[in-house]
C-alpha cells in the first residue's frame, strides 16, 4: 500500500548506500549499474530522436529543401545506427534486465558485477566514437553498411561507425553472457526453471541471441574496416568478392538483433498483462518456450533481406517460408495475452495502457512482416515506406511501448516514488495516437510506390507525408512529457511501498527502492509463479499481524 | 517461513572435477595423438585424392579439435551445461556456414535470371 | 511469515582479497562454476567471431578454386607444420600447468607456463617472419600486390586477404593470450595459487586450448591446399 507523502527516516537502499560520483562510476552494484545505462541509453535516444525529427521536417515538402541529398543520407543512417544499436538494443536488457534479474531469481547480484561495469565503459566508449562520427559530419552509408558503397565509395566516416557498433557489441555480447551465467547459477533456492517469472525467460532467450550472433557482426565490421582500411578485398567485385556475402554476413546478426530488441519487450508485457489482470498468465509455458523459439528460428530467417540481391531464388523460398514459421512464436504469444485478459479484472494503470498499445501495434507490425515474407510482394514493397512502417511498428509500437510500460511499472521499484497518474496516461494516450498517425500513412505511401532513404519525392505523396510528419510532432511530445514527470516524481513524487501494483514476484517482496543487497534475507521459493492468491494470502496474514 | 541455509539447491557441492582429477598419461597420449595426426595431415596433403582432401584434411582437424575440447579442456569430465554449451555453439556455427552455403550452392537452380 | 524475527543479514563492508569468495556467492563452488560457465560462454563468442571468416574462406574457395590451390601453395608447409607442432605442445604444457595448480605445485606451474609463454612467443615469431616474408614476395593484398606466378591471379588477393585477416587474428589472440600469461606467472611467482584456488589458470587454460583449436583449422585451410598440384596443371 502506498503510505504517506514523506518518511520521516529514509531507510537505507542502494541509492543513498553510498555517496559520491565515484561510489556510481565504480559501482559493482547491478541497480546502479542500470541507473547508469538508464541516463547513457536516454540520452542516445534523445540524439536519435533529433535525427527522426530533422528527416520528418524534411519530408513534410516533396522538394529537398532543408537538407541536401548527402546531408539527408548522413542524418537517417545516425538515426538508424543511434536508434538500433545504442538505444533499442541495450535499453530493456541493459536497464530493466540488469536491475531487475537478481531480484526476480533472488539474487544477490548478477554472477559477474565487474563484468557488469565494465559492459558500462565499453557502450560509452562505443558510444563516444558515434559522438565524434556525429560532430565530424556522420556517415552517409545507412545503417546496414552495404558494400561497396561503405567500402570504397562513401565518403563519410565508415571506419569510425562501424568501430562504434563493433565495441557496442562487446558491451551487448557480456550483457548476455552475464544473464545466462546468472540465470543457470544464482537462483535462490526453490527457484526452479518453471518458477522463474516470464521477464526472466525473455531475457534469457535474448541472451542466447546476443551471445550467438552478435560475434558476427563484430567479424563483418571487422572485415569491413579492413577493406575501407587497407584496401583488402573481401567484398570487393574487382577481386572476385561478392557484396552479397557482406548482407549474408550482416544479416545473420542484424535479424536476430530484431529480436534482441523485442524479447525483452515481450517479457515485460508478460509482467505487465499479468500483474494488472491479476491472473497467472495463460499458458505460461507456451510463452516461456516460445521465447526460447523465438531466439531460435530467429536465426534461419535472415534471407529475407536479400530477397532482392542476388541470393539464389531456391534460398529465398526457404527464408520465406522460415519466415512465416518464425511469426508463429510470437502469434502464440499474442494470444496467450489476451486469454490472460479473459475473466481477468482488468485494471487500466499507465503501464497496461502501453501494454495493450503494444499487443495492438505489435500485432499490425508483425502482420505486415508477412507481407514481407512473401517473396513476390517483398519485390515490390522492399526499399518502399512499407518497410520502414513495418519495423517502426514492431519497434517502435512494439519495443518502446514495451519499455515505456516497464519504465513505468518497476519505476516504483526503482525509485521508490509514483509518478502522476494522470500526466501519464495523457502521454501514453499522446503516444499512441501520434504513432499511428506518424507511421500508419507510410504504409500506404510505400504501397503507393515512395521510396525510403529519398529527401525529395513526387508530390502525389505529400499528403501522407504531412500527416506522418504531423504525427511525429505528437509522438515526440508524447516522449517528452514521461521525460519531465519521472524526472519530477523523483522528488515530488508519492513515496512507494514494496508492491504498490500486488503483483507477485520476489522483486515486490523486498522495499522500494531495494537495499544493495537486494534482500535483508535470501529468499525459499515455495509457491508457483504468478500465484496471486498466494500473494493476498500473504497480505492478508500482514494485515492481521499488522492489527493483532 | 524464512530459512538461514543458504545453500541454492543446484549450486555444486564441490568443484566439478574434483573427482575426475585427469592423469597426466592422458595429456600425453593426447599430446602424441595430435602431433601424429599433424604430421599425417600434412603428408596426405601432398598425396593426391582429387576432391577427397579437403575431406579428409577436415575430418582429421575435426578430430584433433576434439581431442582437445574433450581432454585438454575437460569438456569429457565437465558438468552437462558445459556439453551442452559445447553443442550449441558447434550447432550455431554449422548454421551459419551450411545455411550460406546454401545460398551459394543453388544459384542458378531456378533458371531465374541473375539467381 | 513472521518479519519481526527476521534476522537481518548485512554482511560487513568488506573487499574479498583475490581468491576470496566474492558475497554474492553462496560458496567457493558455485563461483567456480560460474566461471567456468562464463569462461565457455565467452568462447562461444569467440568461435562464432571466427566463424565470418570461416564463412567468407568456404565461400571463396568454392568459387576460385585455382587462385585458392595456387595462393596456397606459397605458404612454407614446413613452417606451417612446425607451428602447429609448437602449439599443440603449448597446449600440452598448459594442461600440464593447470594440473600442477591443481596439486597445489607451485614451482611445476609455474615452469609450465612458462614453457607455454616460450611456445607461444615461437609460434609468433615464425608468423612474423612468414609475413615478412610475404611482404617481400609482394603478396599482401594491397598497392603492392603482385603475386609471381599465382595461377588465376586477379582473385589471388582473396586468398591473402583470408590469410592475413584470418592468422593476424588468431595472432592477435595469441598477442593477448602471451600478456595474460606474463600476468599469471608473476601471479603464481607471488603465490596466489592454491590447489583450493586456481580459477584464473584453469579459465586462461580454456582460452589458450581454443586458440590452439582455430589453428589446428587454419593450418590444413590455409596451407594444405592441393598440395599434391593435381589441380595447377
Amino acid at each position: 500500500m502506498i503510505t504517506a507523502t514523506a518518511p520521516l527516516k529514509e531507510k537505507k537502499n542502494y541509492i543513498n548506500a553510498e555517496a559520491g560520483l565515484k561510489s556510481w562510476l565504480l559501482t559493482q552494484d547491478h541497480k546502479r549499474i542500470a541507473i547508469l545505462y538508464l541516463i547513457a541509453v536516454t540520452a542516445f535516444f534523445m540524439v536519435g530522436g533529433l535525427m527522426a525529427a530533422l528527416i520528418r521536417i524534411e519530408l513534410a515538402t516533396p522538394a529537398g529543401d532543408l537538407l541536401d541529398s548527402n546531408t539527408y543520407n548522413k542524418v537517417f543512417t545516425m538515426h538508424g545506427v543511434i536508434m538500433v544499436f545504442f538505444f533499442l538494443i541495450p535499453s530493456i536488457p541493459a536497464i530493466l534486465g540488469n536491475f531487475l534479474l537478481p531480484l526476480m531469481i533472488g539474487a544477490k547480484d548478477l554472477a559477474f558485477p565487474r563484468i557488469n561495469l565494465i559492459s558500462w565503459y565499453i557502450y560509452m566508449l562505443g558510444g563516444l566514437c558515434g559522438v565524434i562520427v556525429l560532430l565530424s559530419g556522420g556517415v552517409d552509408t545507412g545503417w546496414t553498411f552495404y558494400t561497396p558503397f561503405s567500402s570504397t565509395y562513401s565518403n563519410g566516416y565508415v571506419v569510425l561507425t562501424a568501430l562504434a557498433a563493433f565495441i557496442n557489441g562487446f558491451s551487448s555480447i557480456l550483457t548476455g553472457l552475464n544473464f545466462i551465467v546468472t540465470v543457470h547459477r544464482m537462483r535462490a533456492p526453490g527457484m526452479t526453471w518453471f518458477r522463474l517469472p516470464l521477464f526472466v525467460w525473455a531475457h534469457y532467450a535474448t541472451s542466447i541471441i546476443m551471445i550467438l550472433g552478435t560475434p558476427v557482426i563484430a567479424v563483418t565490421l571487422f572485415l569491413l574496416m579492413l577493406e575501407r582500411g587497407l584496401h583488402i578485398g573481401f567484398f570487393d567485385p574487382a577481386y572476385g568478392g561478392d557484396p552479397v556475402l557482406f548482407q549474408h554476413l550482416f544479416w545473420f546478426y542484424s535479424h536476430p538483433a530484431v529480436y534482441i530488441m523485442i524479447l525483452p519487450s515481450m517479457g515485460v508485457i508478460s509482467e505487465v498483462v499479468s500483474t494488472f489482470c491479476s491472473k497467472k498468465p495463460f499458458g505460461y509455458t507456451f510463452i516461456a518456450f516460445s521465447s526460447l523459439a523465438i531466439a531460435v528460428f530467429g536465426f534461419l530467417v535472415w534471407g529475407h533481406h536479400l530477397f532482392v540481391s542476388s541470393q539464389s531464388a531456391y534460398a529465398g523460398m526457404v527464408f520465406s517460408i522460415l519466415s512465416f514459421i518464425v511469426a508463429i512464436p510470437s502469434a502464440i504469444k499474442v494470444f496467450n495475452w489476451t486469454a490472460t485478459m479473459y475473466k481477468g479484472s482488468v485494471r487500466l494503470d499507465t503501464p497496461m495502457l502501453y501494454a495493450l498499445g503494444f499487443i495492438g501495434l505489435f500485432t499490425i507490425g508483425g502482420l505486415t512482416g508477412l507481407f514481407l515474407a512473401a517473396m513476390g510482394l517483398d519485390v515490390h514493397l522492399t526499399d518502399t515506406y512499407f518497410v520502414i512502417a513495418h519495423f517502426h511498428y514492431v519497434m517502435v509500437g512494439g519495443a518502446i511501448l514495451g519499455y515505456l510500460a516497464g519504465i513505468h511499472f518497476w519505476w516504483p521499484k526503482i525509485t521508490g516514488r509514483m509518478y502522476p497518474e494522470g500526466w501519464s496516461k495523457i502521454a501514453a494516450g499522446l503516444t499512441f495516437v501520434g504513432f499511428n498517425l506518424t507511421f500508419f500513412p507510410q504504409f500506404i505511401l510505400g504501397y503507393m510506390g515512395m521510396p525510403r532513404r529519398y529527401h525529395v519525392y513526387p508530390p502525389e505523396f505529400q499528403v501522407f507525408n504531412v500527416l506522418s510528419s504531423a504525427g511525429a510532432t505528437v509522438l515526440g511530445l508524447g516522449f517528452l512529457i514521461p521525460g519531465i514527470y519521472l524526472i519530477w516524481s523523483l522528488k515530488y513524487g508519492k513515496v512507494a511501498g514494496p508492491n504498490p501494483w500486488g503483483a507477485t514476484g520476489l522483486e515486490w517482496q523486498t522495499s522500494s527502492p531495494p537495499p544493495t543487497e537486494n534482500f535483508e534475507i535470501t529468499p525459499v521459493v515455495t509457491t508457483e509463479a504468478y500465484d496471486y492468491a498466494a500473494l493476498a494470502a500473504r497480505e492478508q496474514m500482514q494485515e492481521v499481524t499488522r492489527l493483532g | 517461513m524464512a530459512s538461514n541455509v543458504h545453500r541454492p539447491a543446484h549450486a555444486p557441492t564441490e568443484p566439478y572435477d574434483v573427482e575426475h582429477h585427469v592423469p597426466k598419461r592422458v595429456y600425453f597420449a593426447v599430446f602424441a595423438a595430435l602431433i601424429c595426426l599433424t604430421w599425417v595431415t600434412a603428408w596426405v596433403s601432398t598425396i593426391d585424392l582429387g576432391s577427397l582432401n579437403i575431406y579428409v584434411a577436415l575430418s582429421i582437424a575435426v578430430f584433433k579439435a576434439s581431442l582437445v575440447v574433450l581432454f585438454f579442456m575437460h569438456v569429457k569430465y565437465g558438468t552437462r551445461l558445459t556439453k551442452m554449451i559445447v553443442g550449441c555453439g558447434l550447432f550455431w556455427l554449422a548454421m551459419l556456414l551450411f545455411i550460406v552455403m546454401a545460398d551459394i550452392w543453388t544459384r542458378g537452380w531456378m533458371g531465374v535470371p541473375g539467381r | 511469515m513472521d518479519s519481526e524475527t527476521a534476522v537481518v543479514e548485512q554482511k560487513p563492508h568488506h573487499h574479498p582479497g583475490y581468491g576470496e569468495t566474492r558475497h554474492h556467492f553462496e560458496n567457493a563452488a558455485q563461483q567456480k562454476d560460474a566461471s567456468t560457465i562464463g569462461m565457455w560462454v565467452f568462447l562461444l563468442t569467440e568461435l562464432m567471431f571466427f566463424g565470418g571468416m570461416f564463412m567468407a574462406y568456404f565461400v571463396y574457395r568454392q568459387w576460385y578454386p585455382i587462385a585458392f590451390a595456387s595462393a596456397s601453395n606459397k605458404t612454407n608447409l614446413w613452417l606451417g607444420a612446425f607451428n602447429t607442432t609448437v602449439l599443440i605442445c603449448s597446449s600440452l604444457t598448459m594442461a600440464l600447468g593447470v594440473h600442477a595448480a591443481s596439486m597445489g605445485k607451485k614451482k611445476l606451474l609455474i615452469l609450465f607456463l612458462f614453457l607455454t609463454l616460450v611456445l607461444g612467443g615461437a609460434f609468433l615469431g615464425v608468423k612474423g617472419y612468414e609475413y615478412h616474408d610475404k611482404w617481400v614476395h609482394h603478396e599482401v593484398p594491397g598497392a603492392h600486390f603482385d603475386c609471381e606466378d599465382c595461377k588465376d591471379a586477379a582473385h589471388a588477393p582473396l586468398f591473402f586477404s583470408l590469410y592475413f585477416g584470418m592468422t593476424g587474428l588468431h595472432a592477435s589472440h595469441m598477442i593477448i593470450g602471451f600478456g595474460i600469461l606474463l600476468v599469471l606467472i608473476w601471479q603464481a611467482y607471488k603465490g596466489k595459487f592454491t590447489s583450493k584456488w586456481y580459477t584464473p589458470i584453469e579459465m586462461f587454460g580454456l582460452y589458450w586450448h581454443f586458440v590452439d583449436i582455430v589453428w589446428i583449422f587454419l593450418f590444413p585451410l590455409l596451407y594444405l591446399i592441393d598440395r599434391s598440384g593435381r589441380g595447377l596443371h
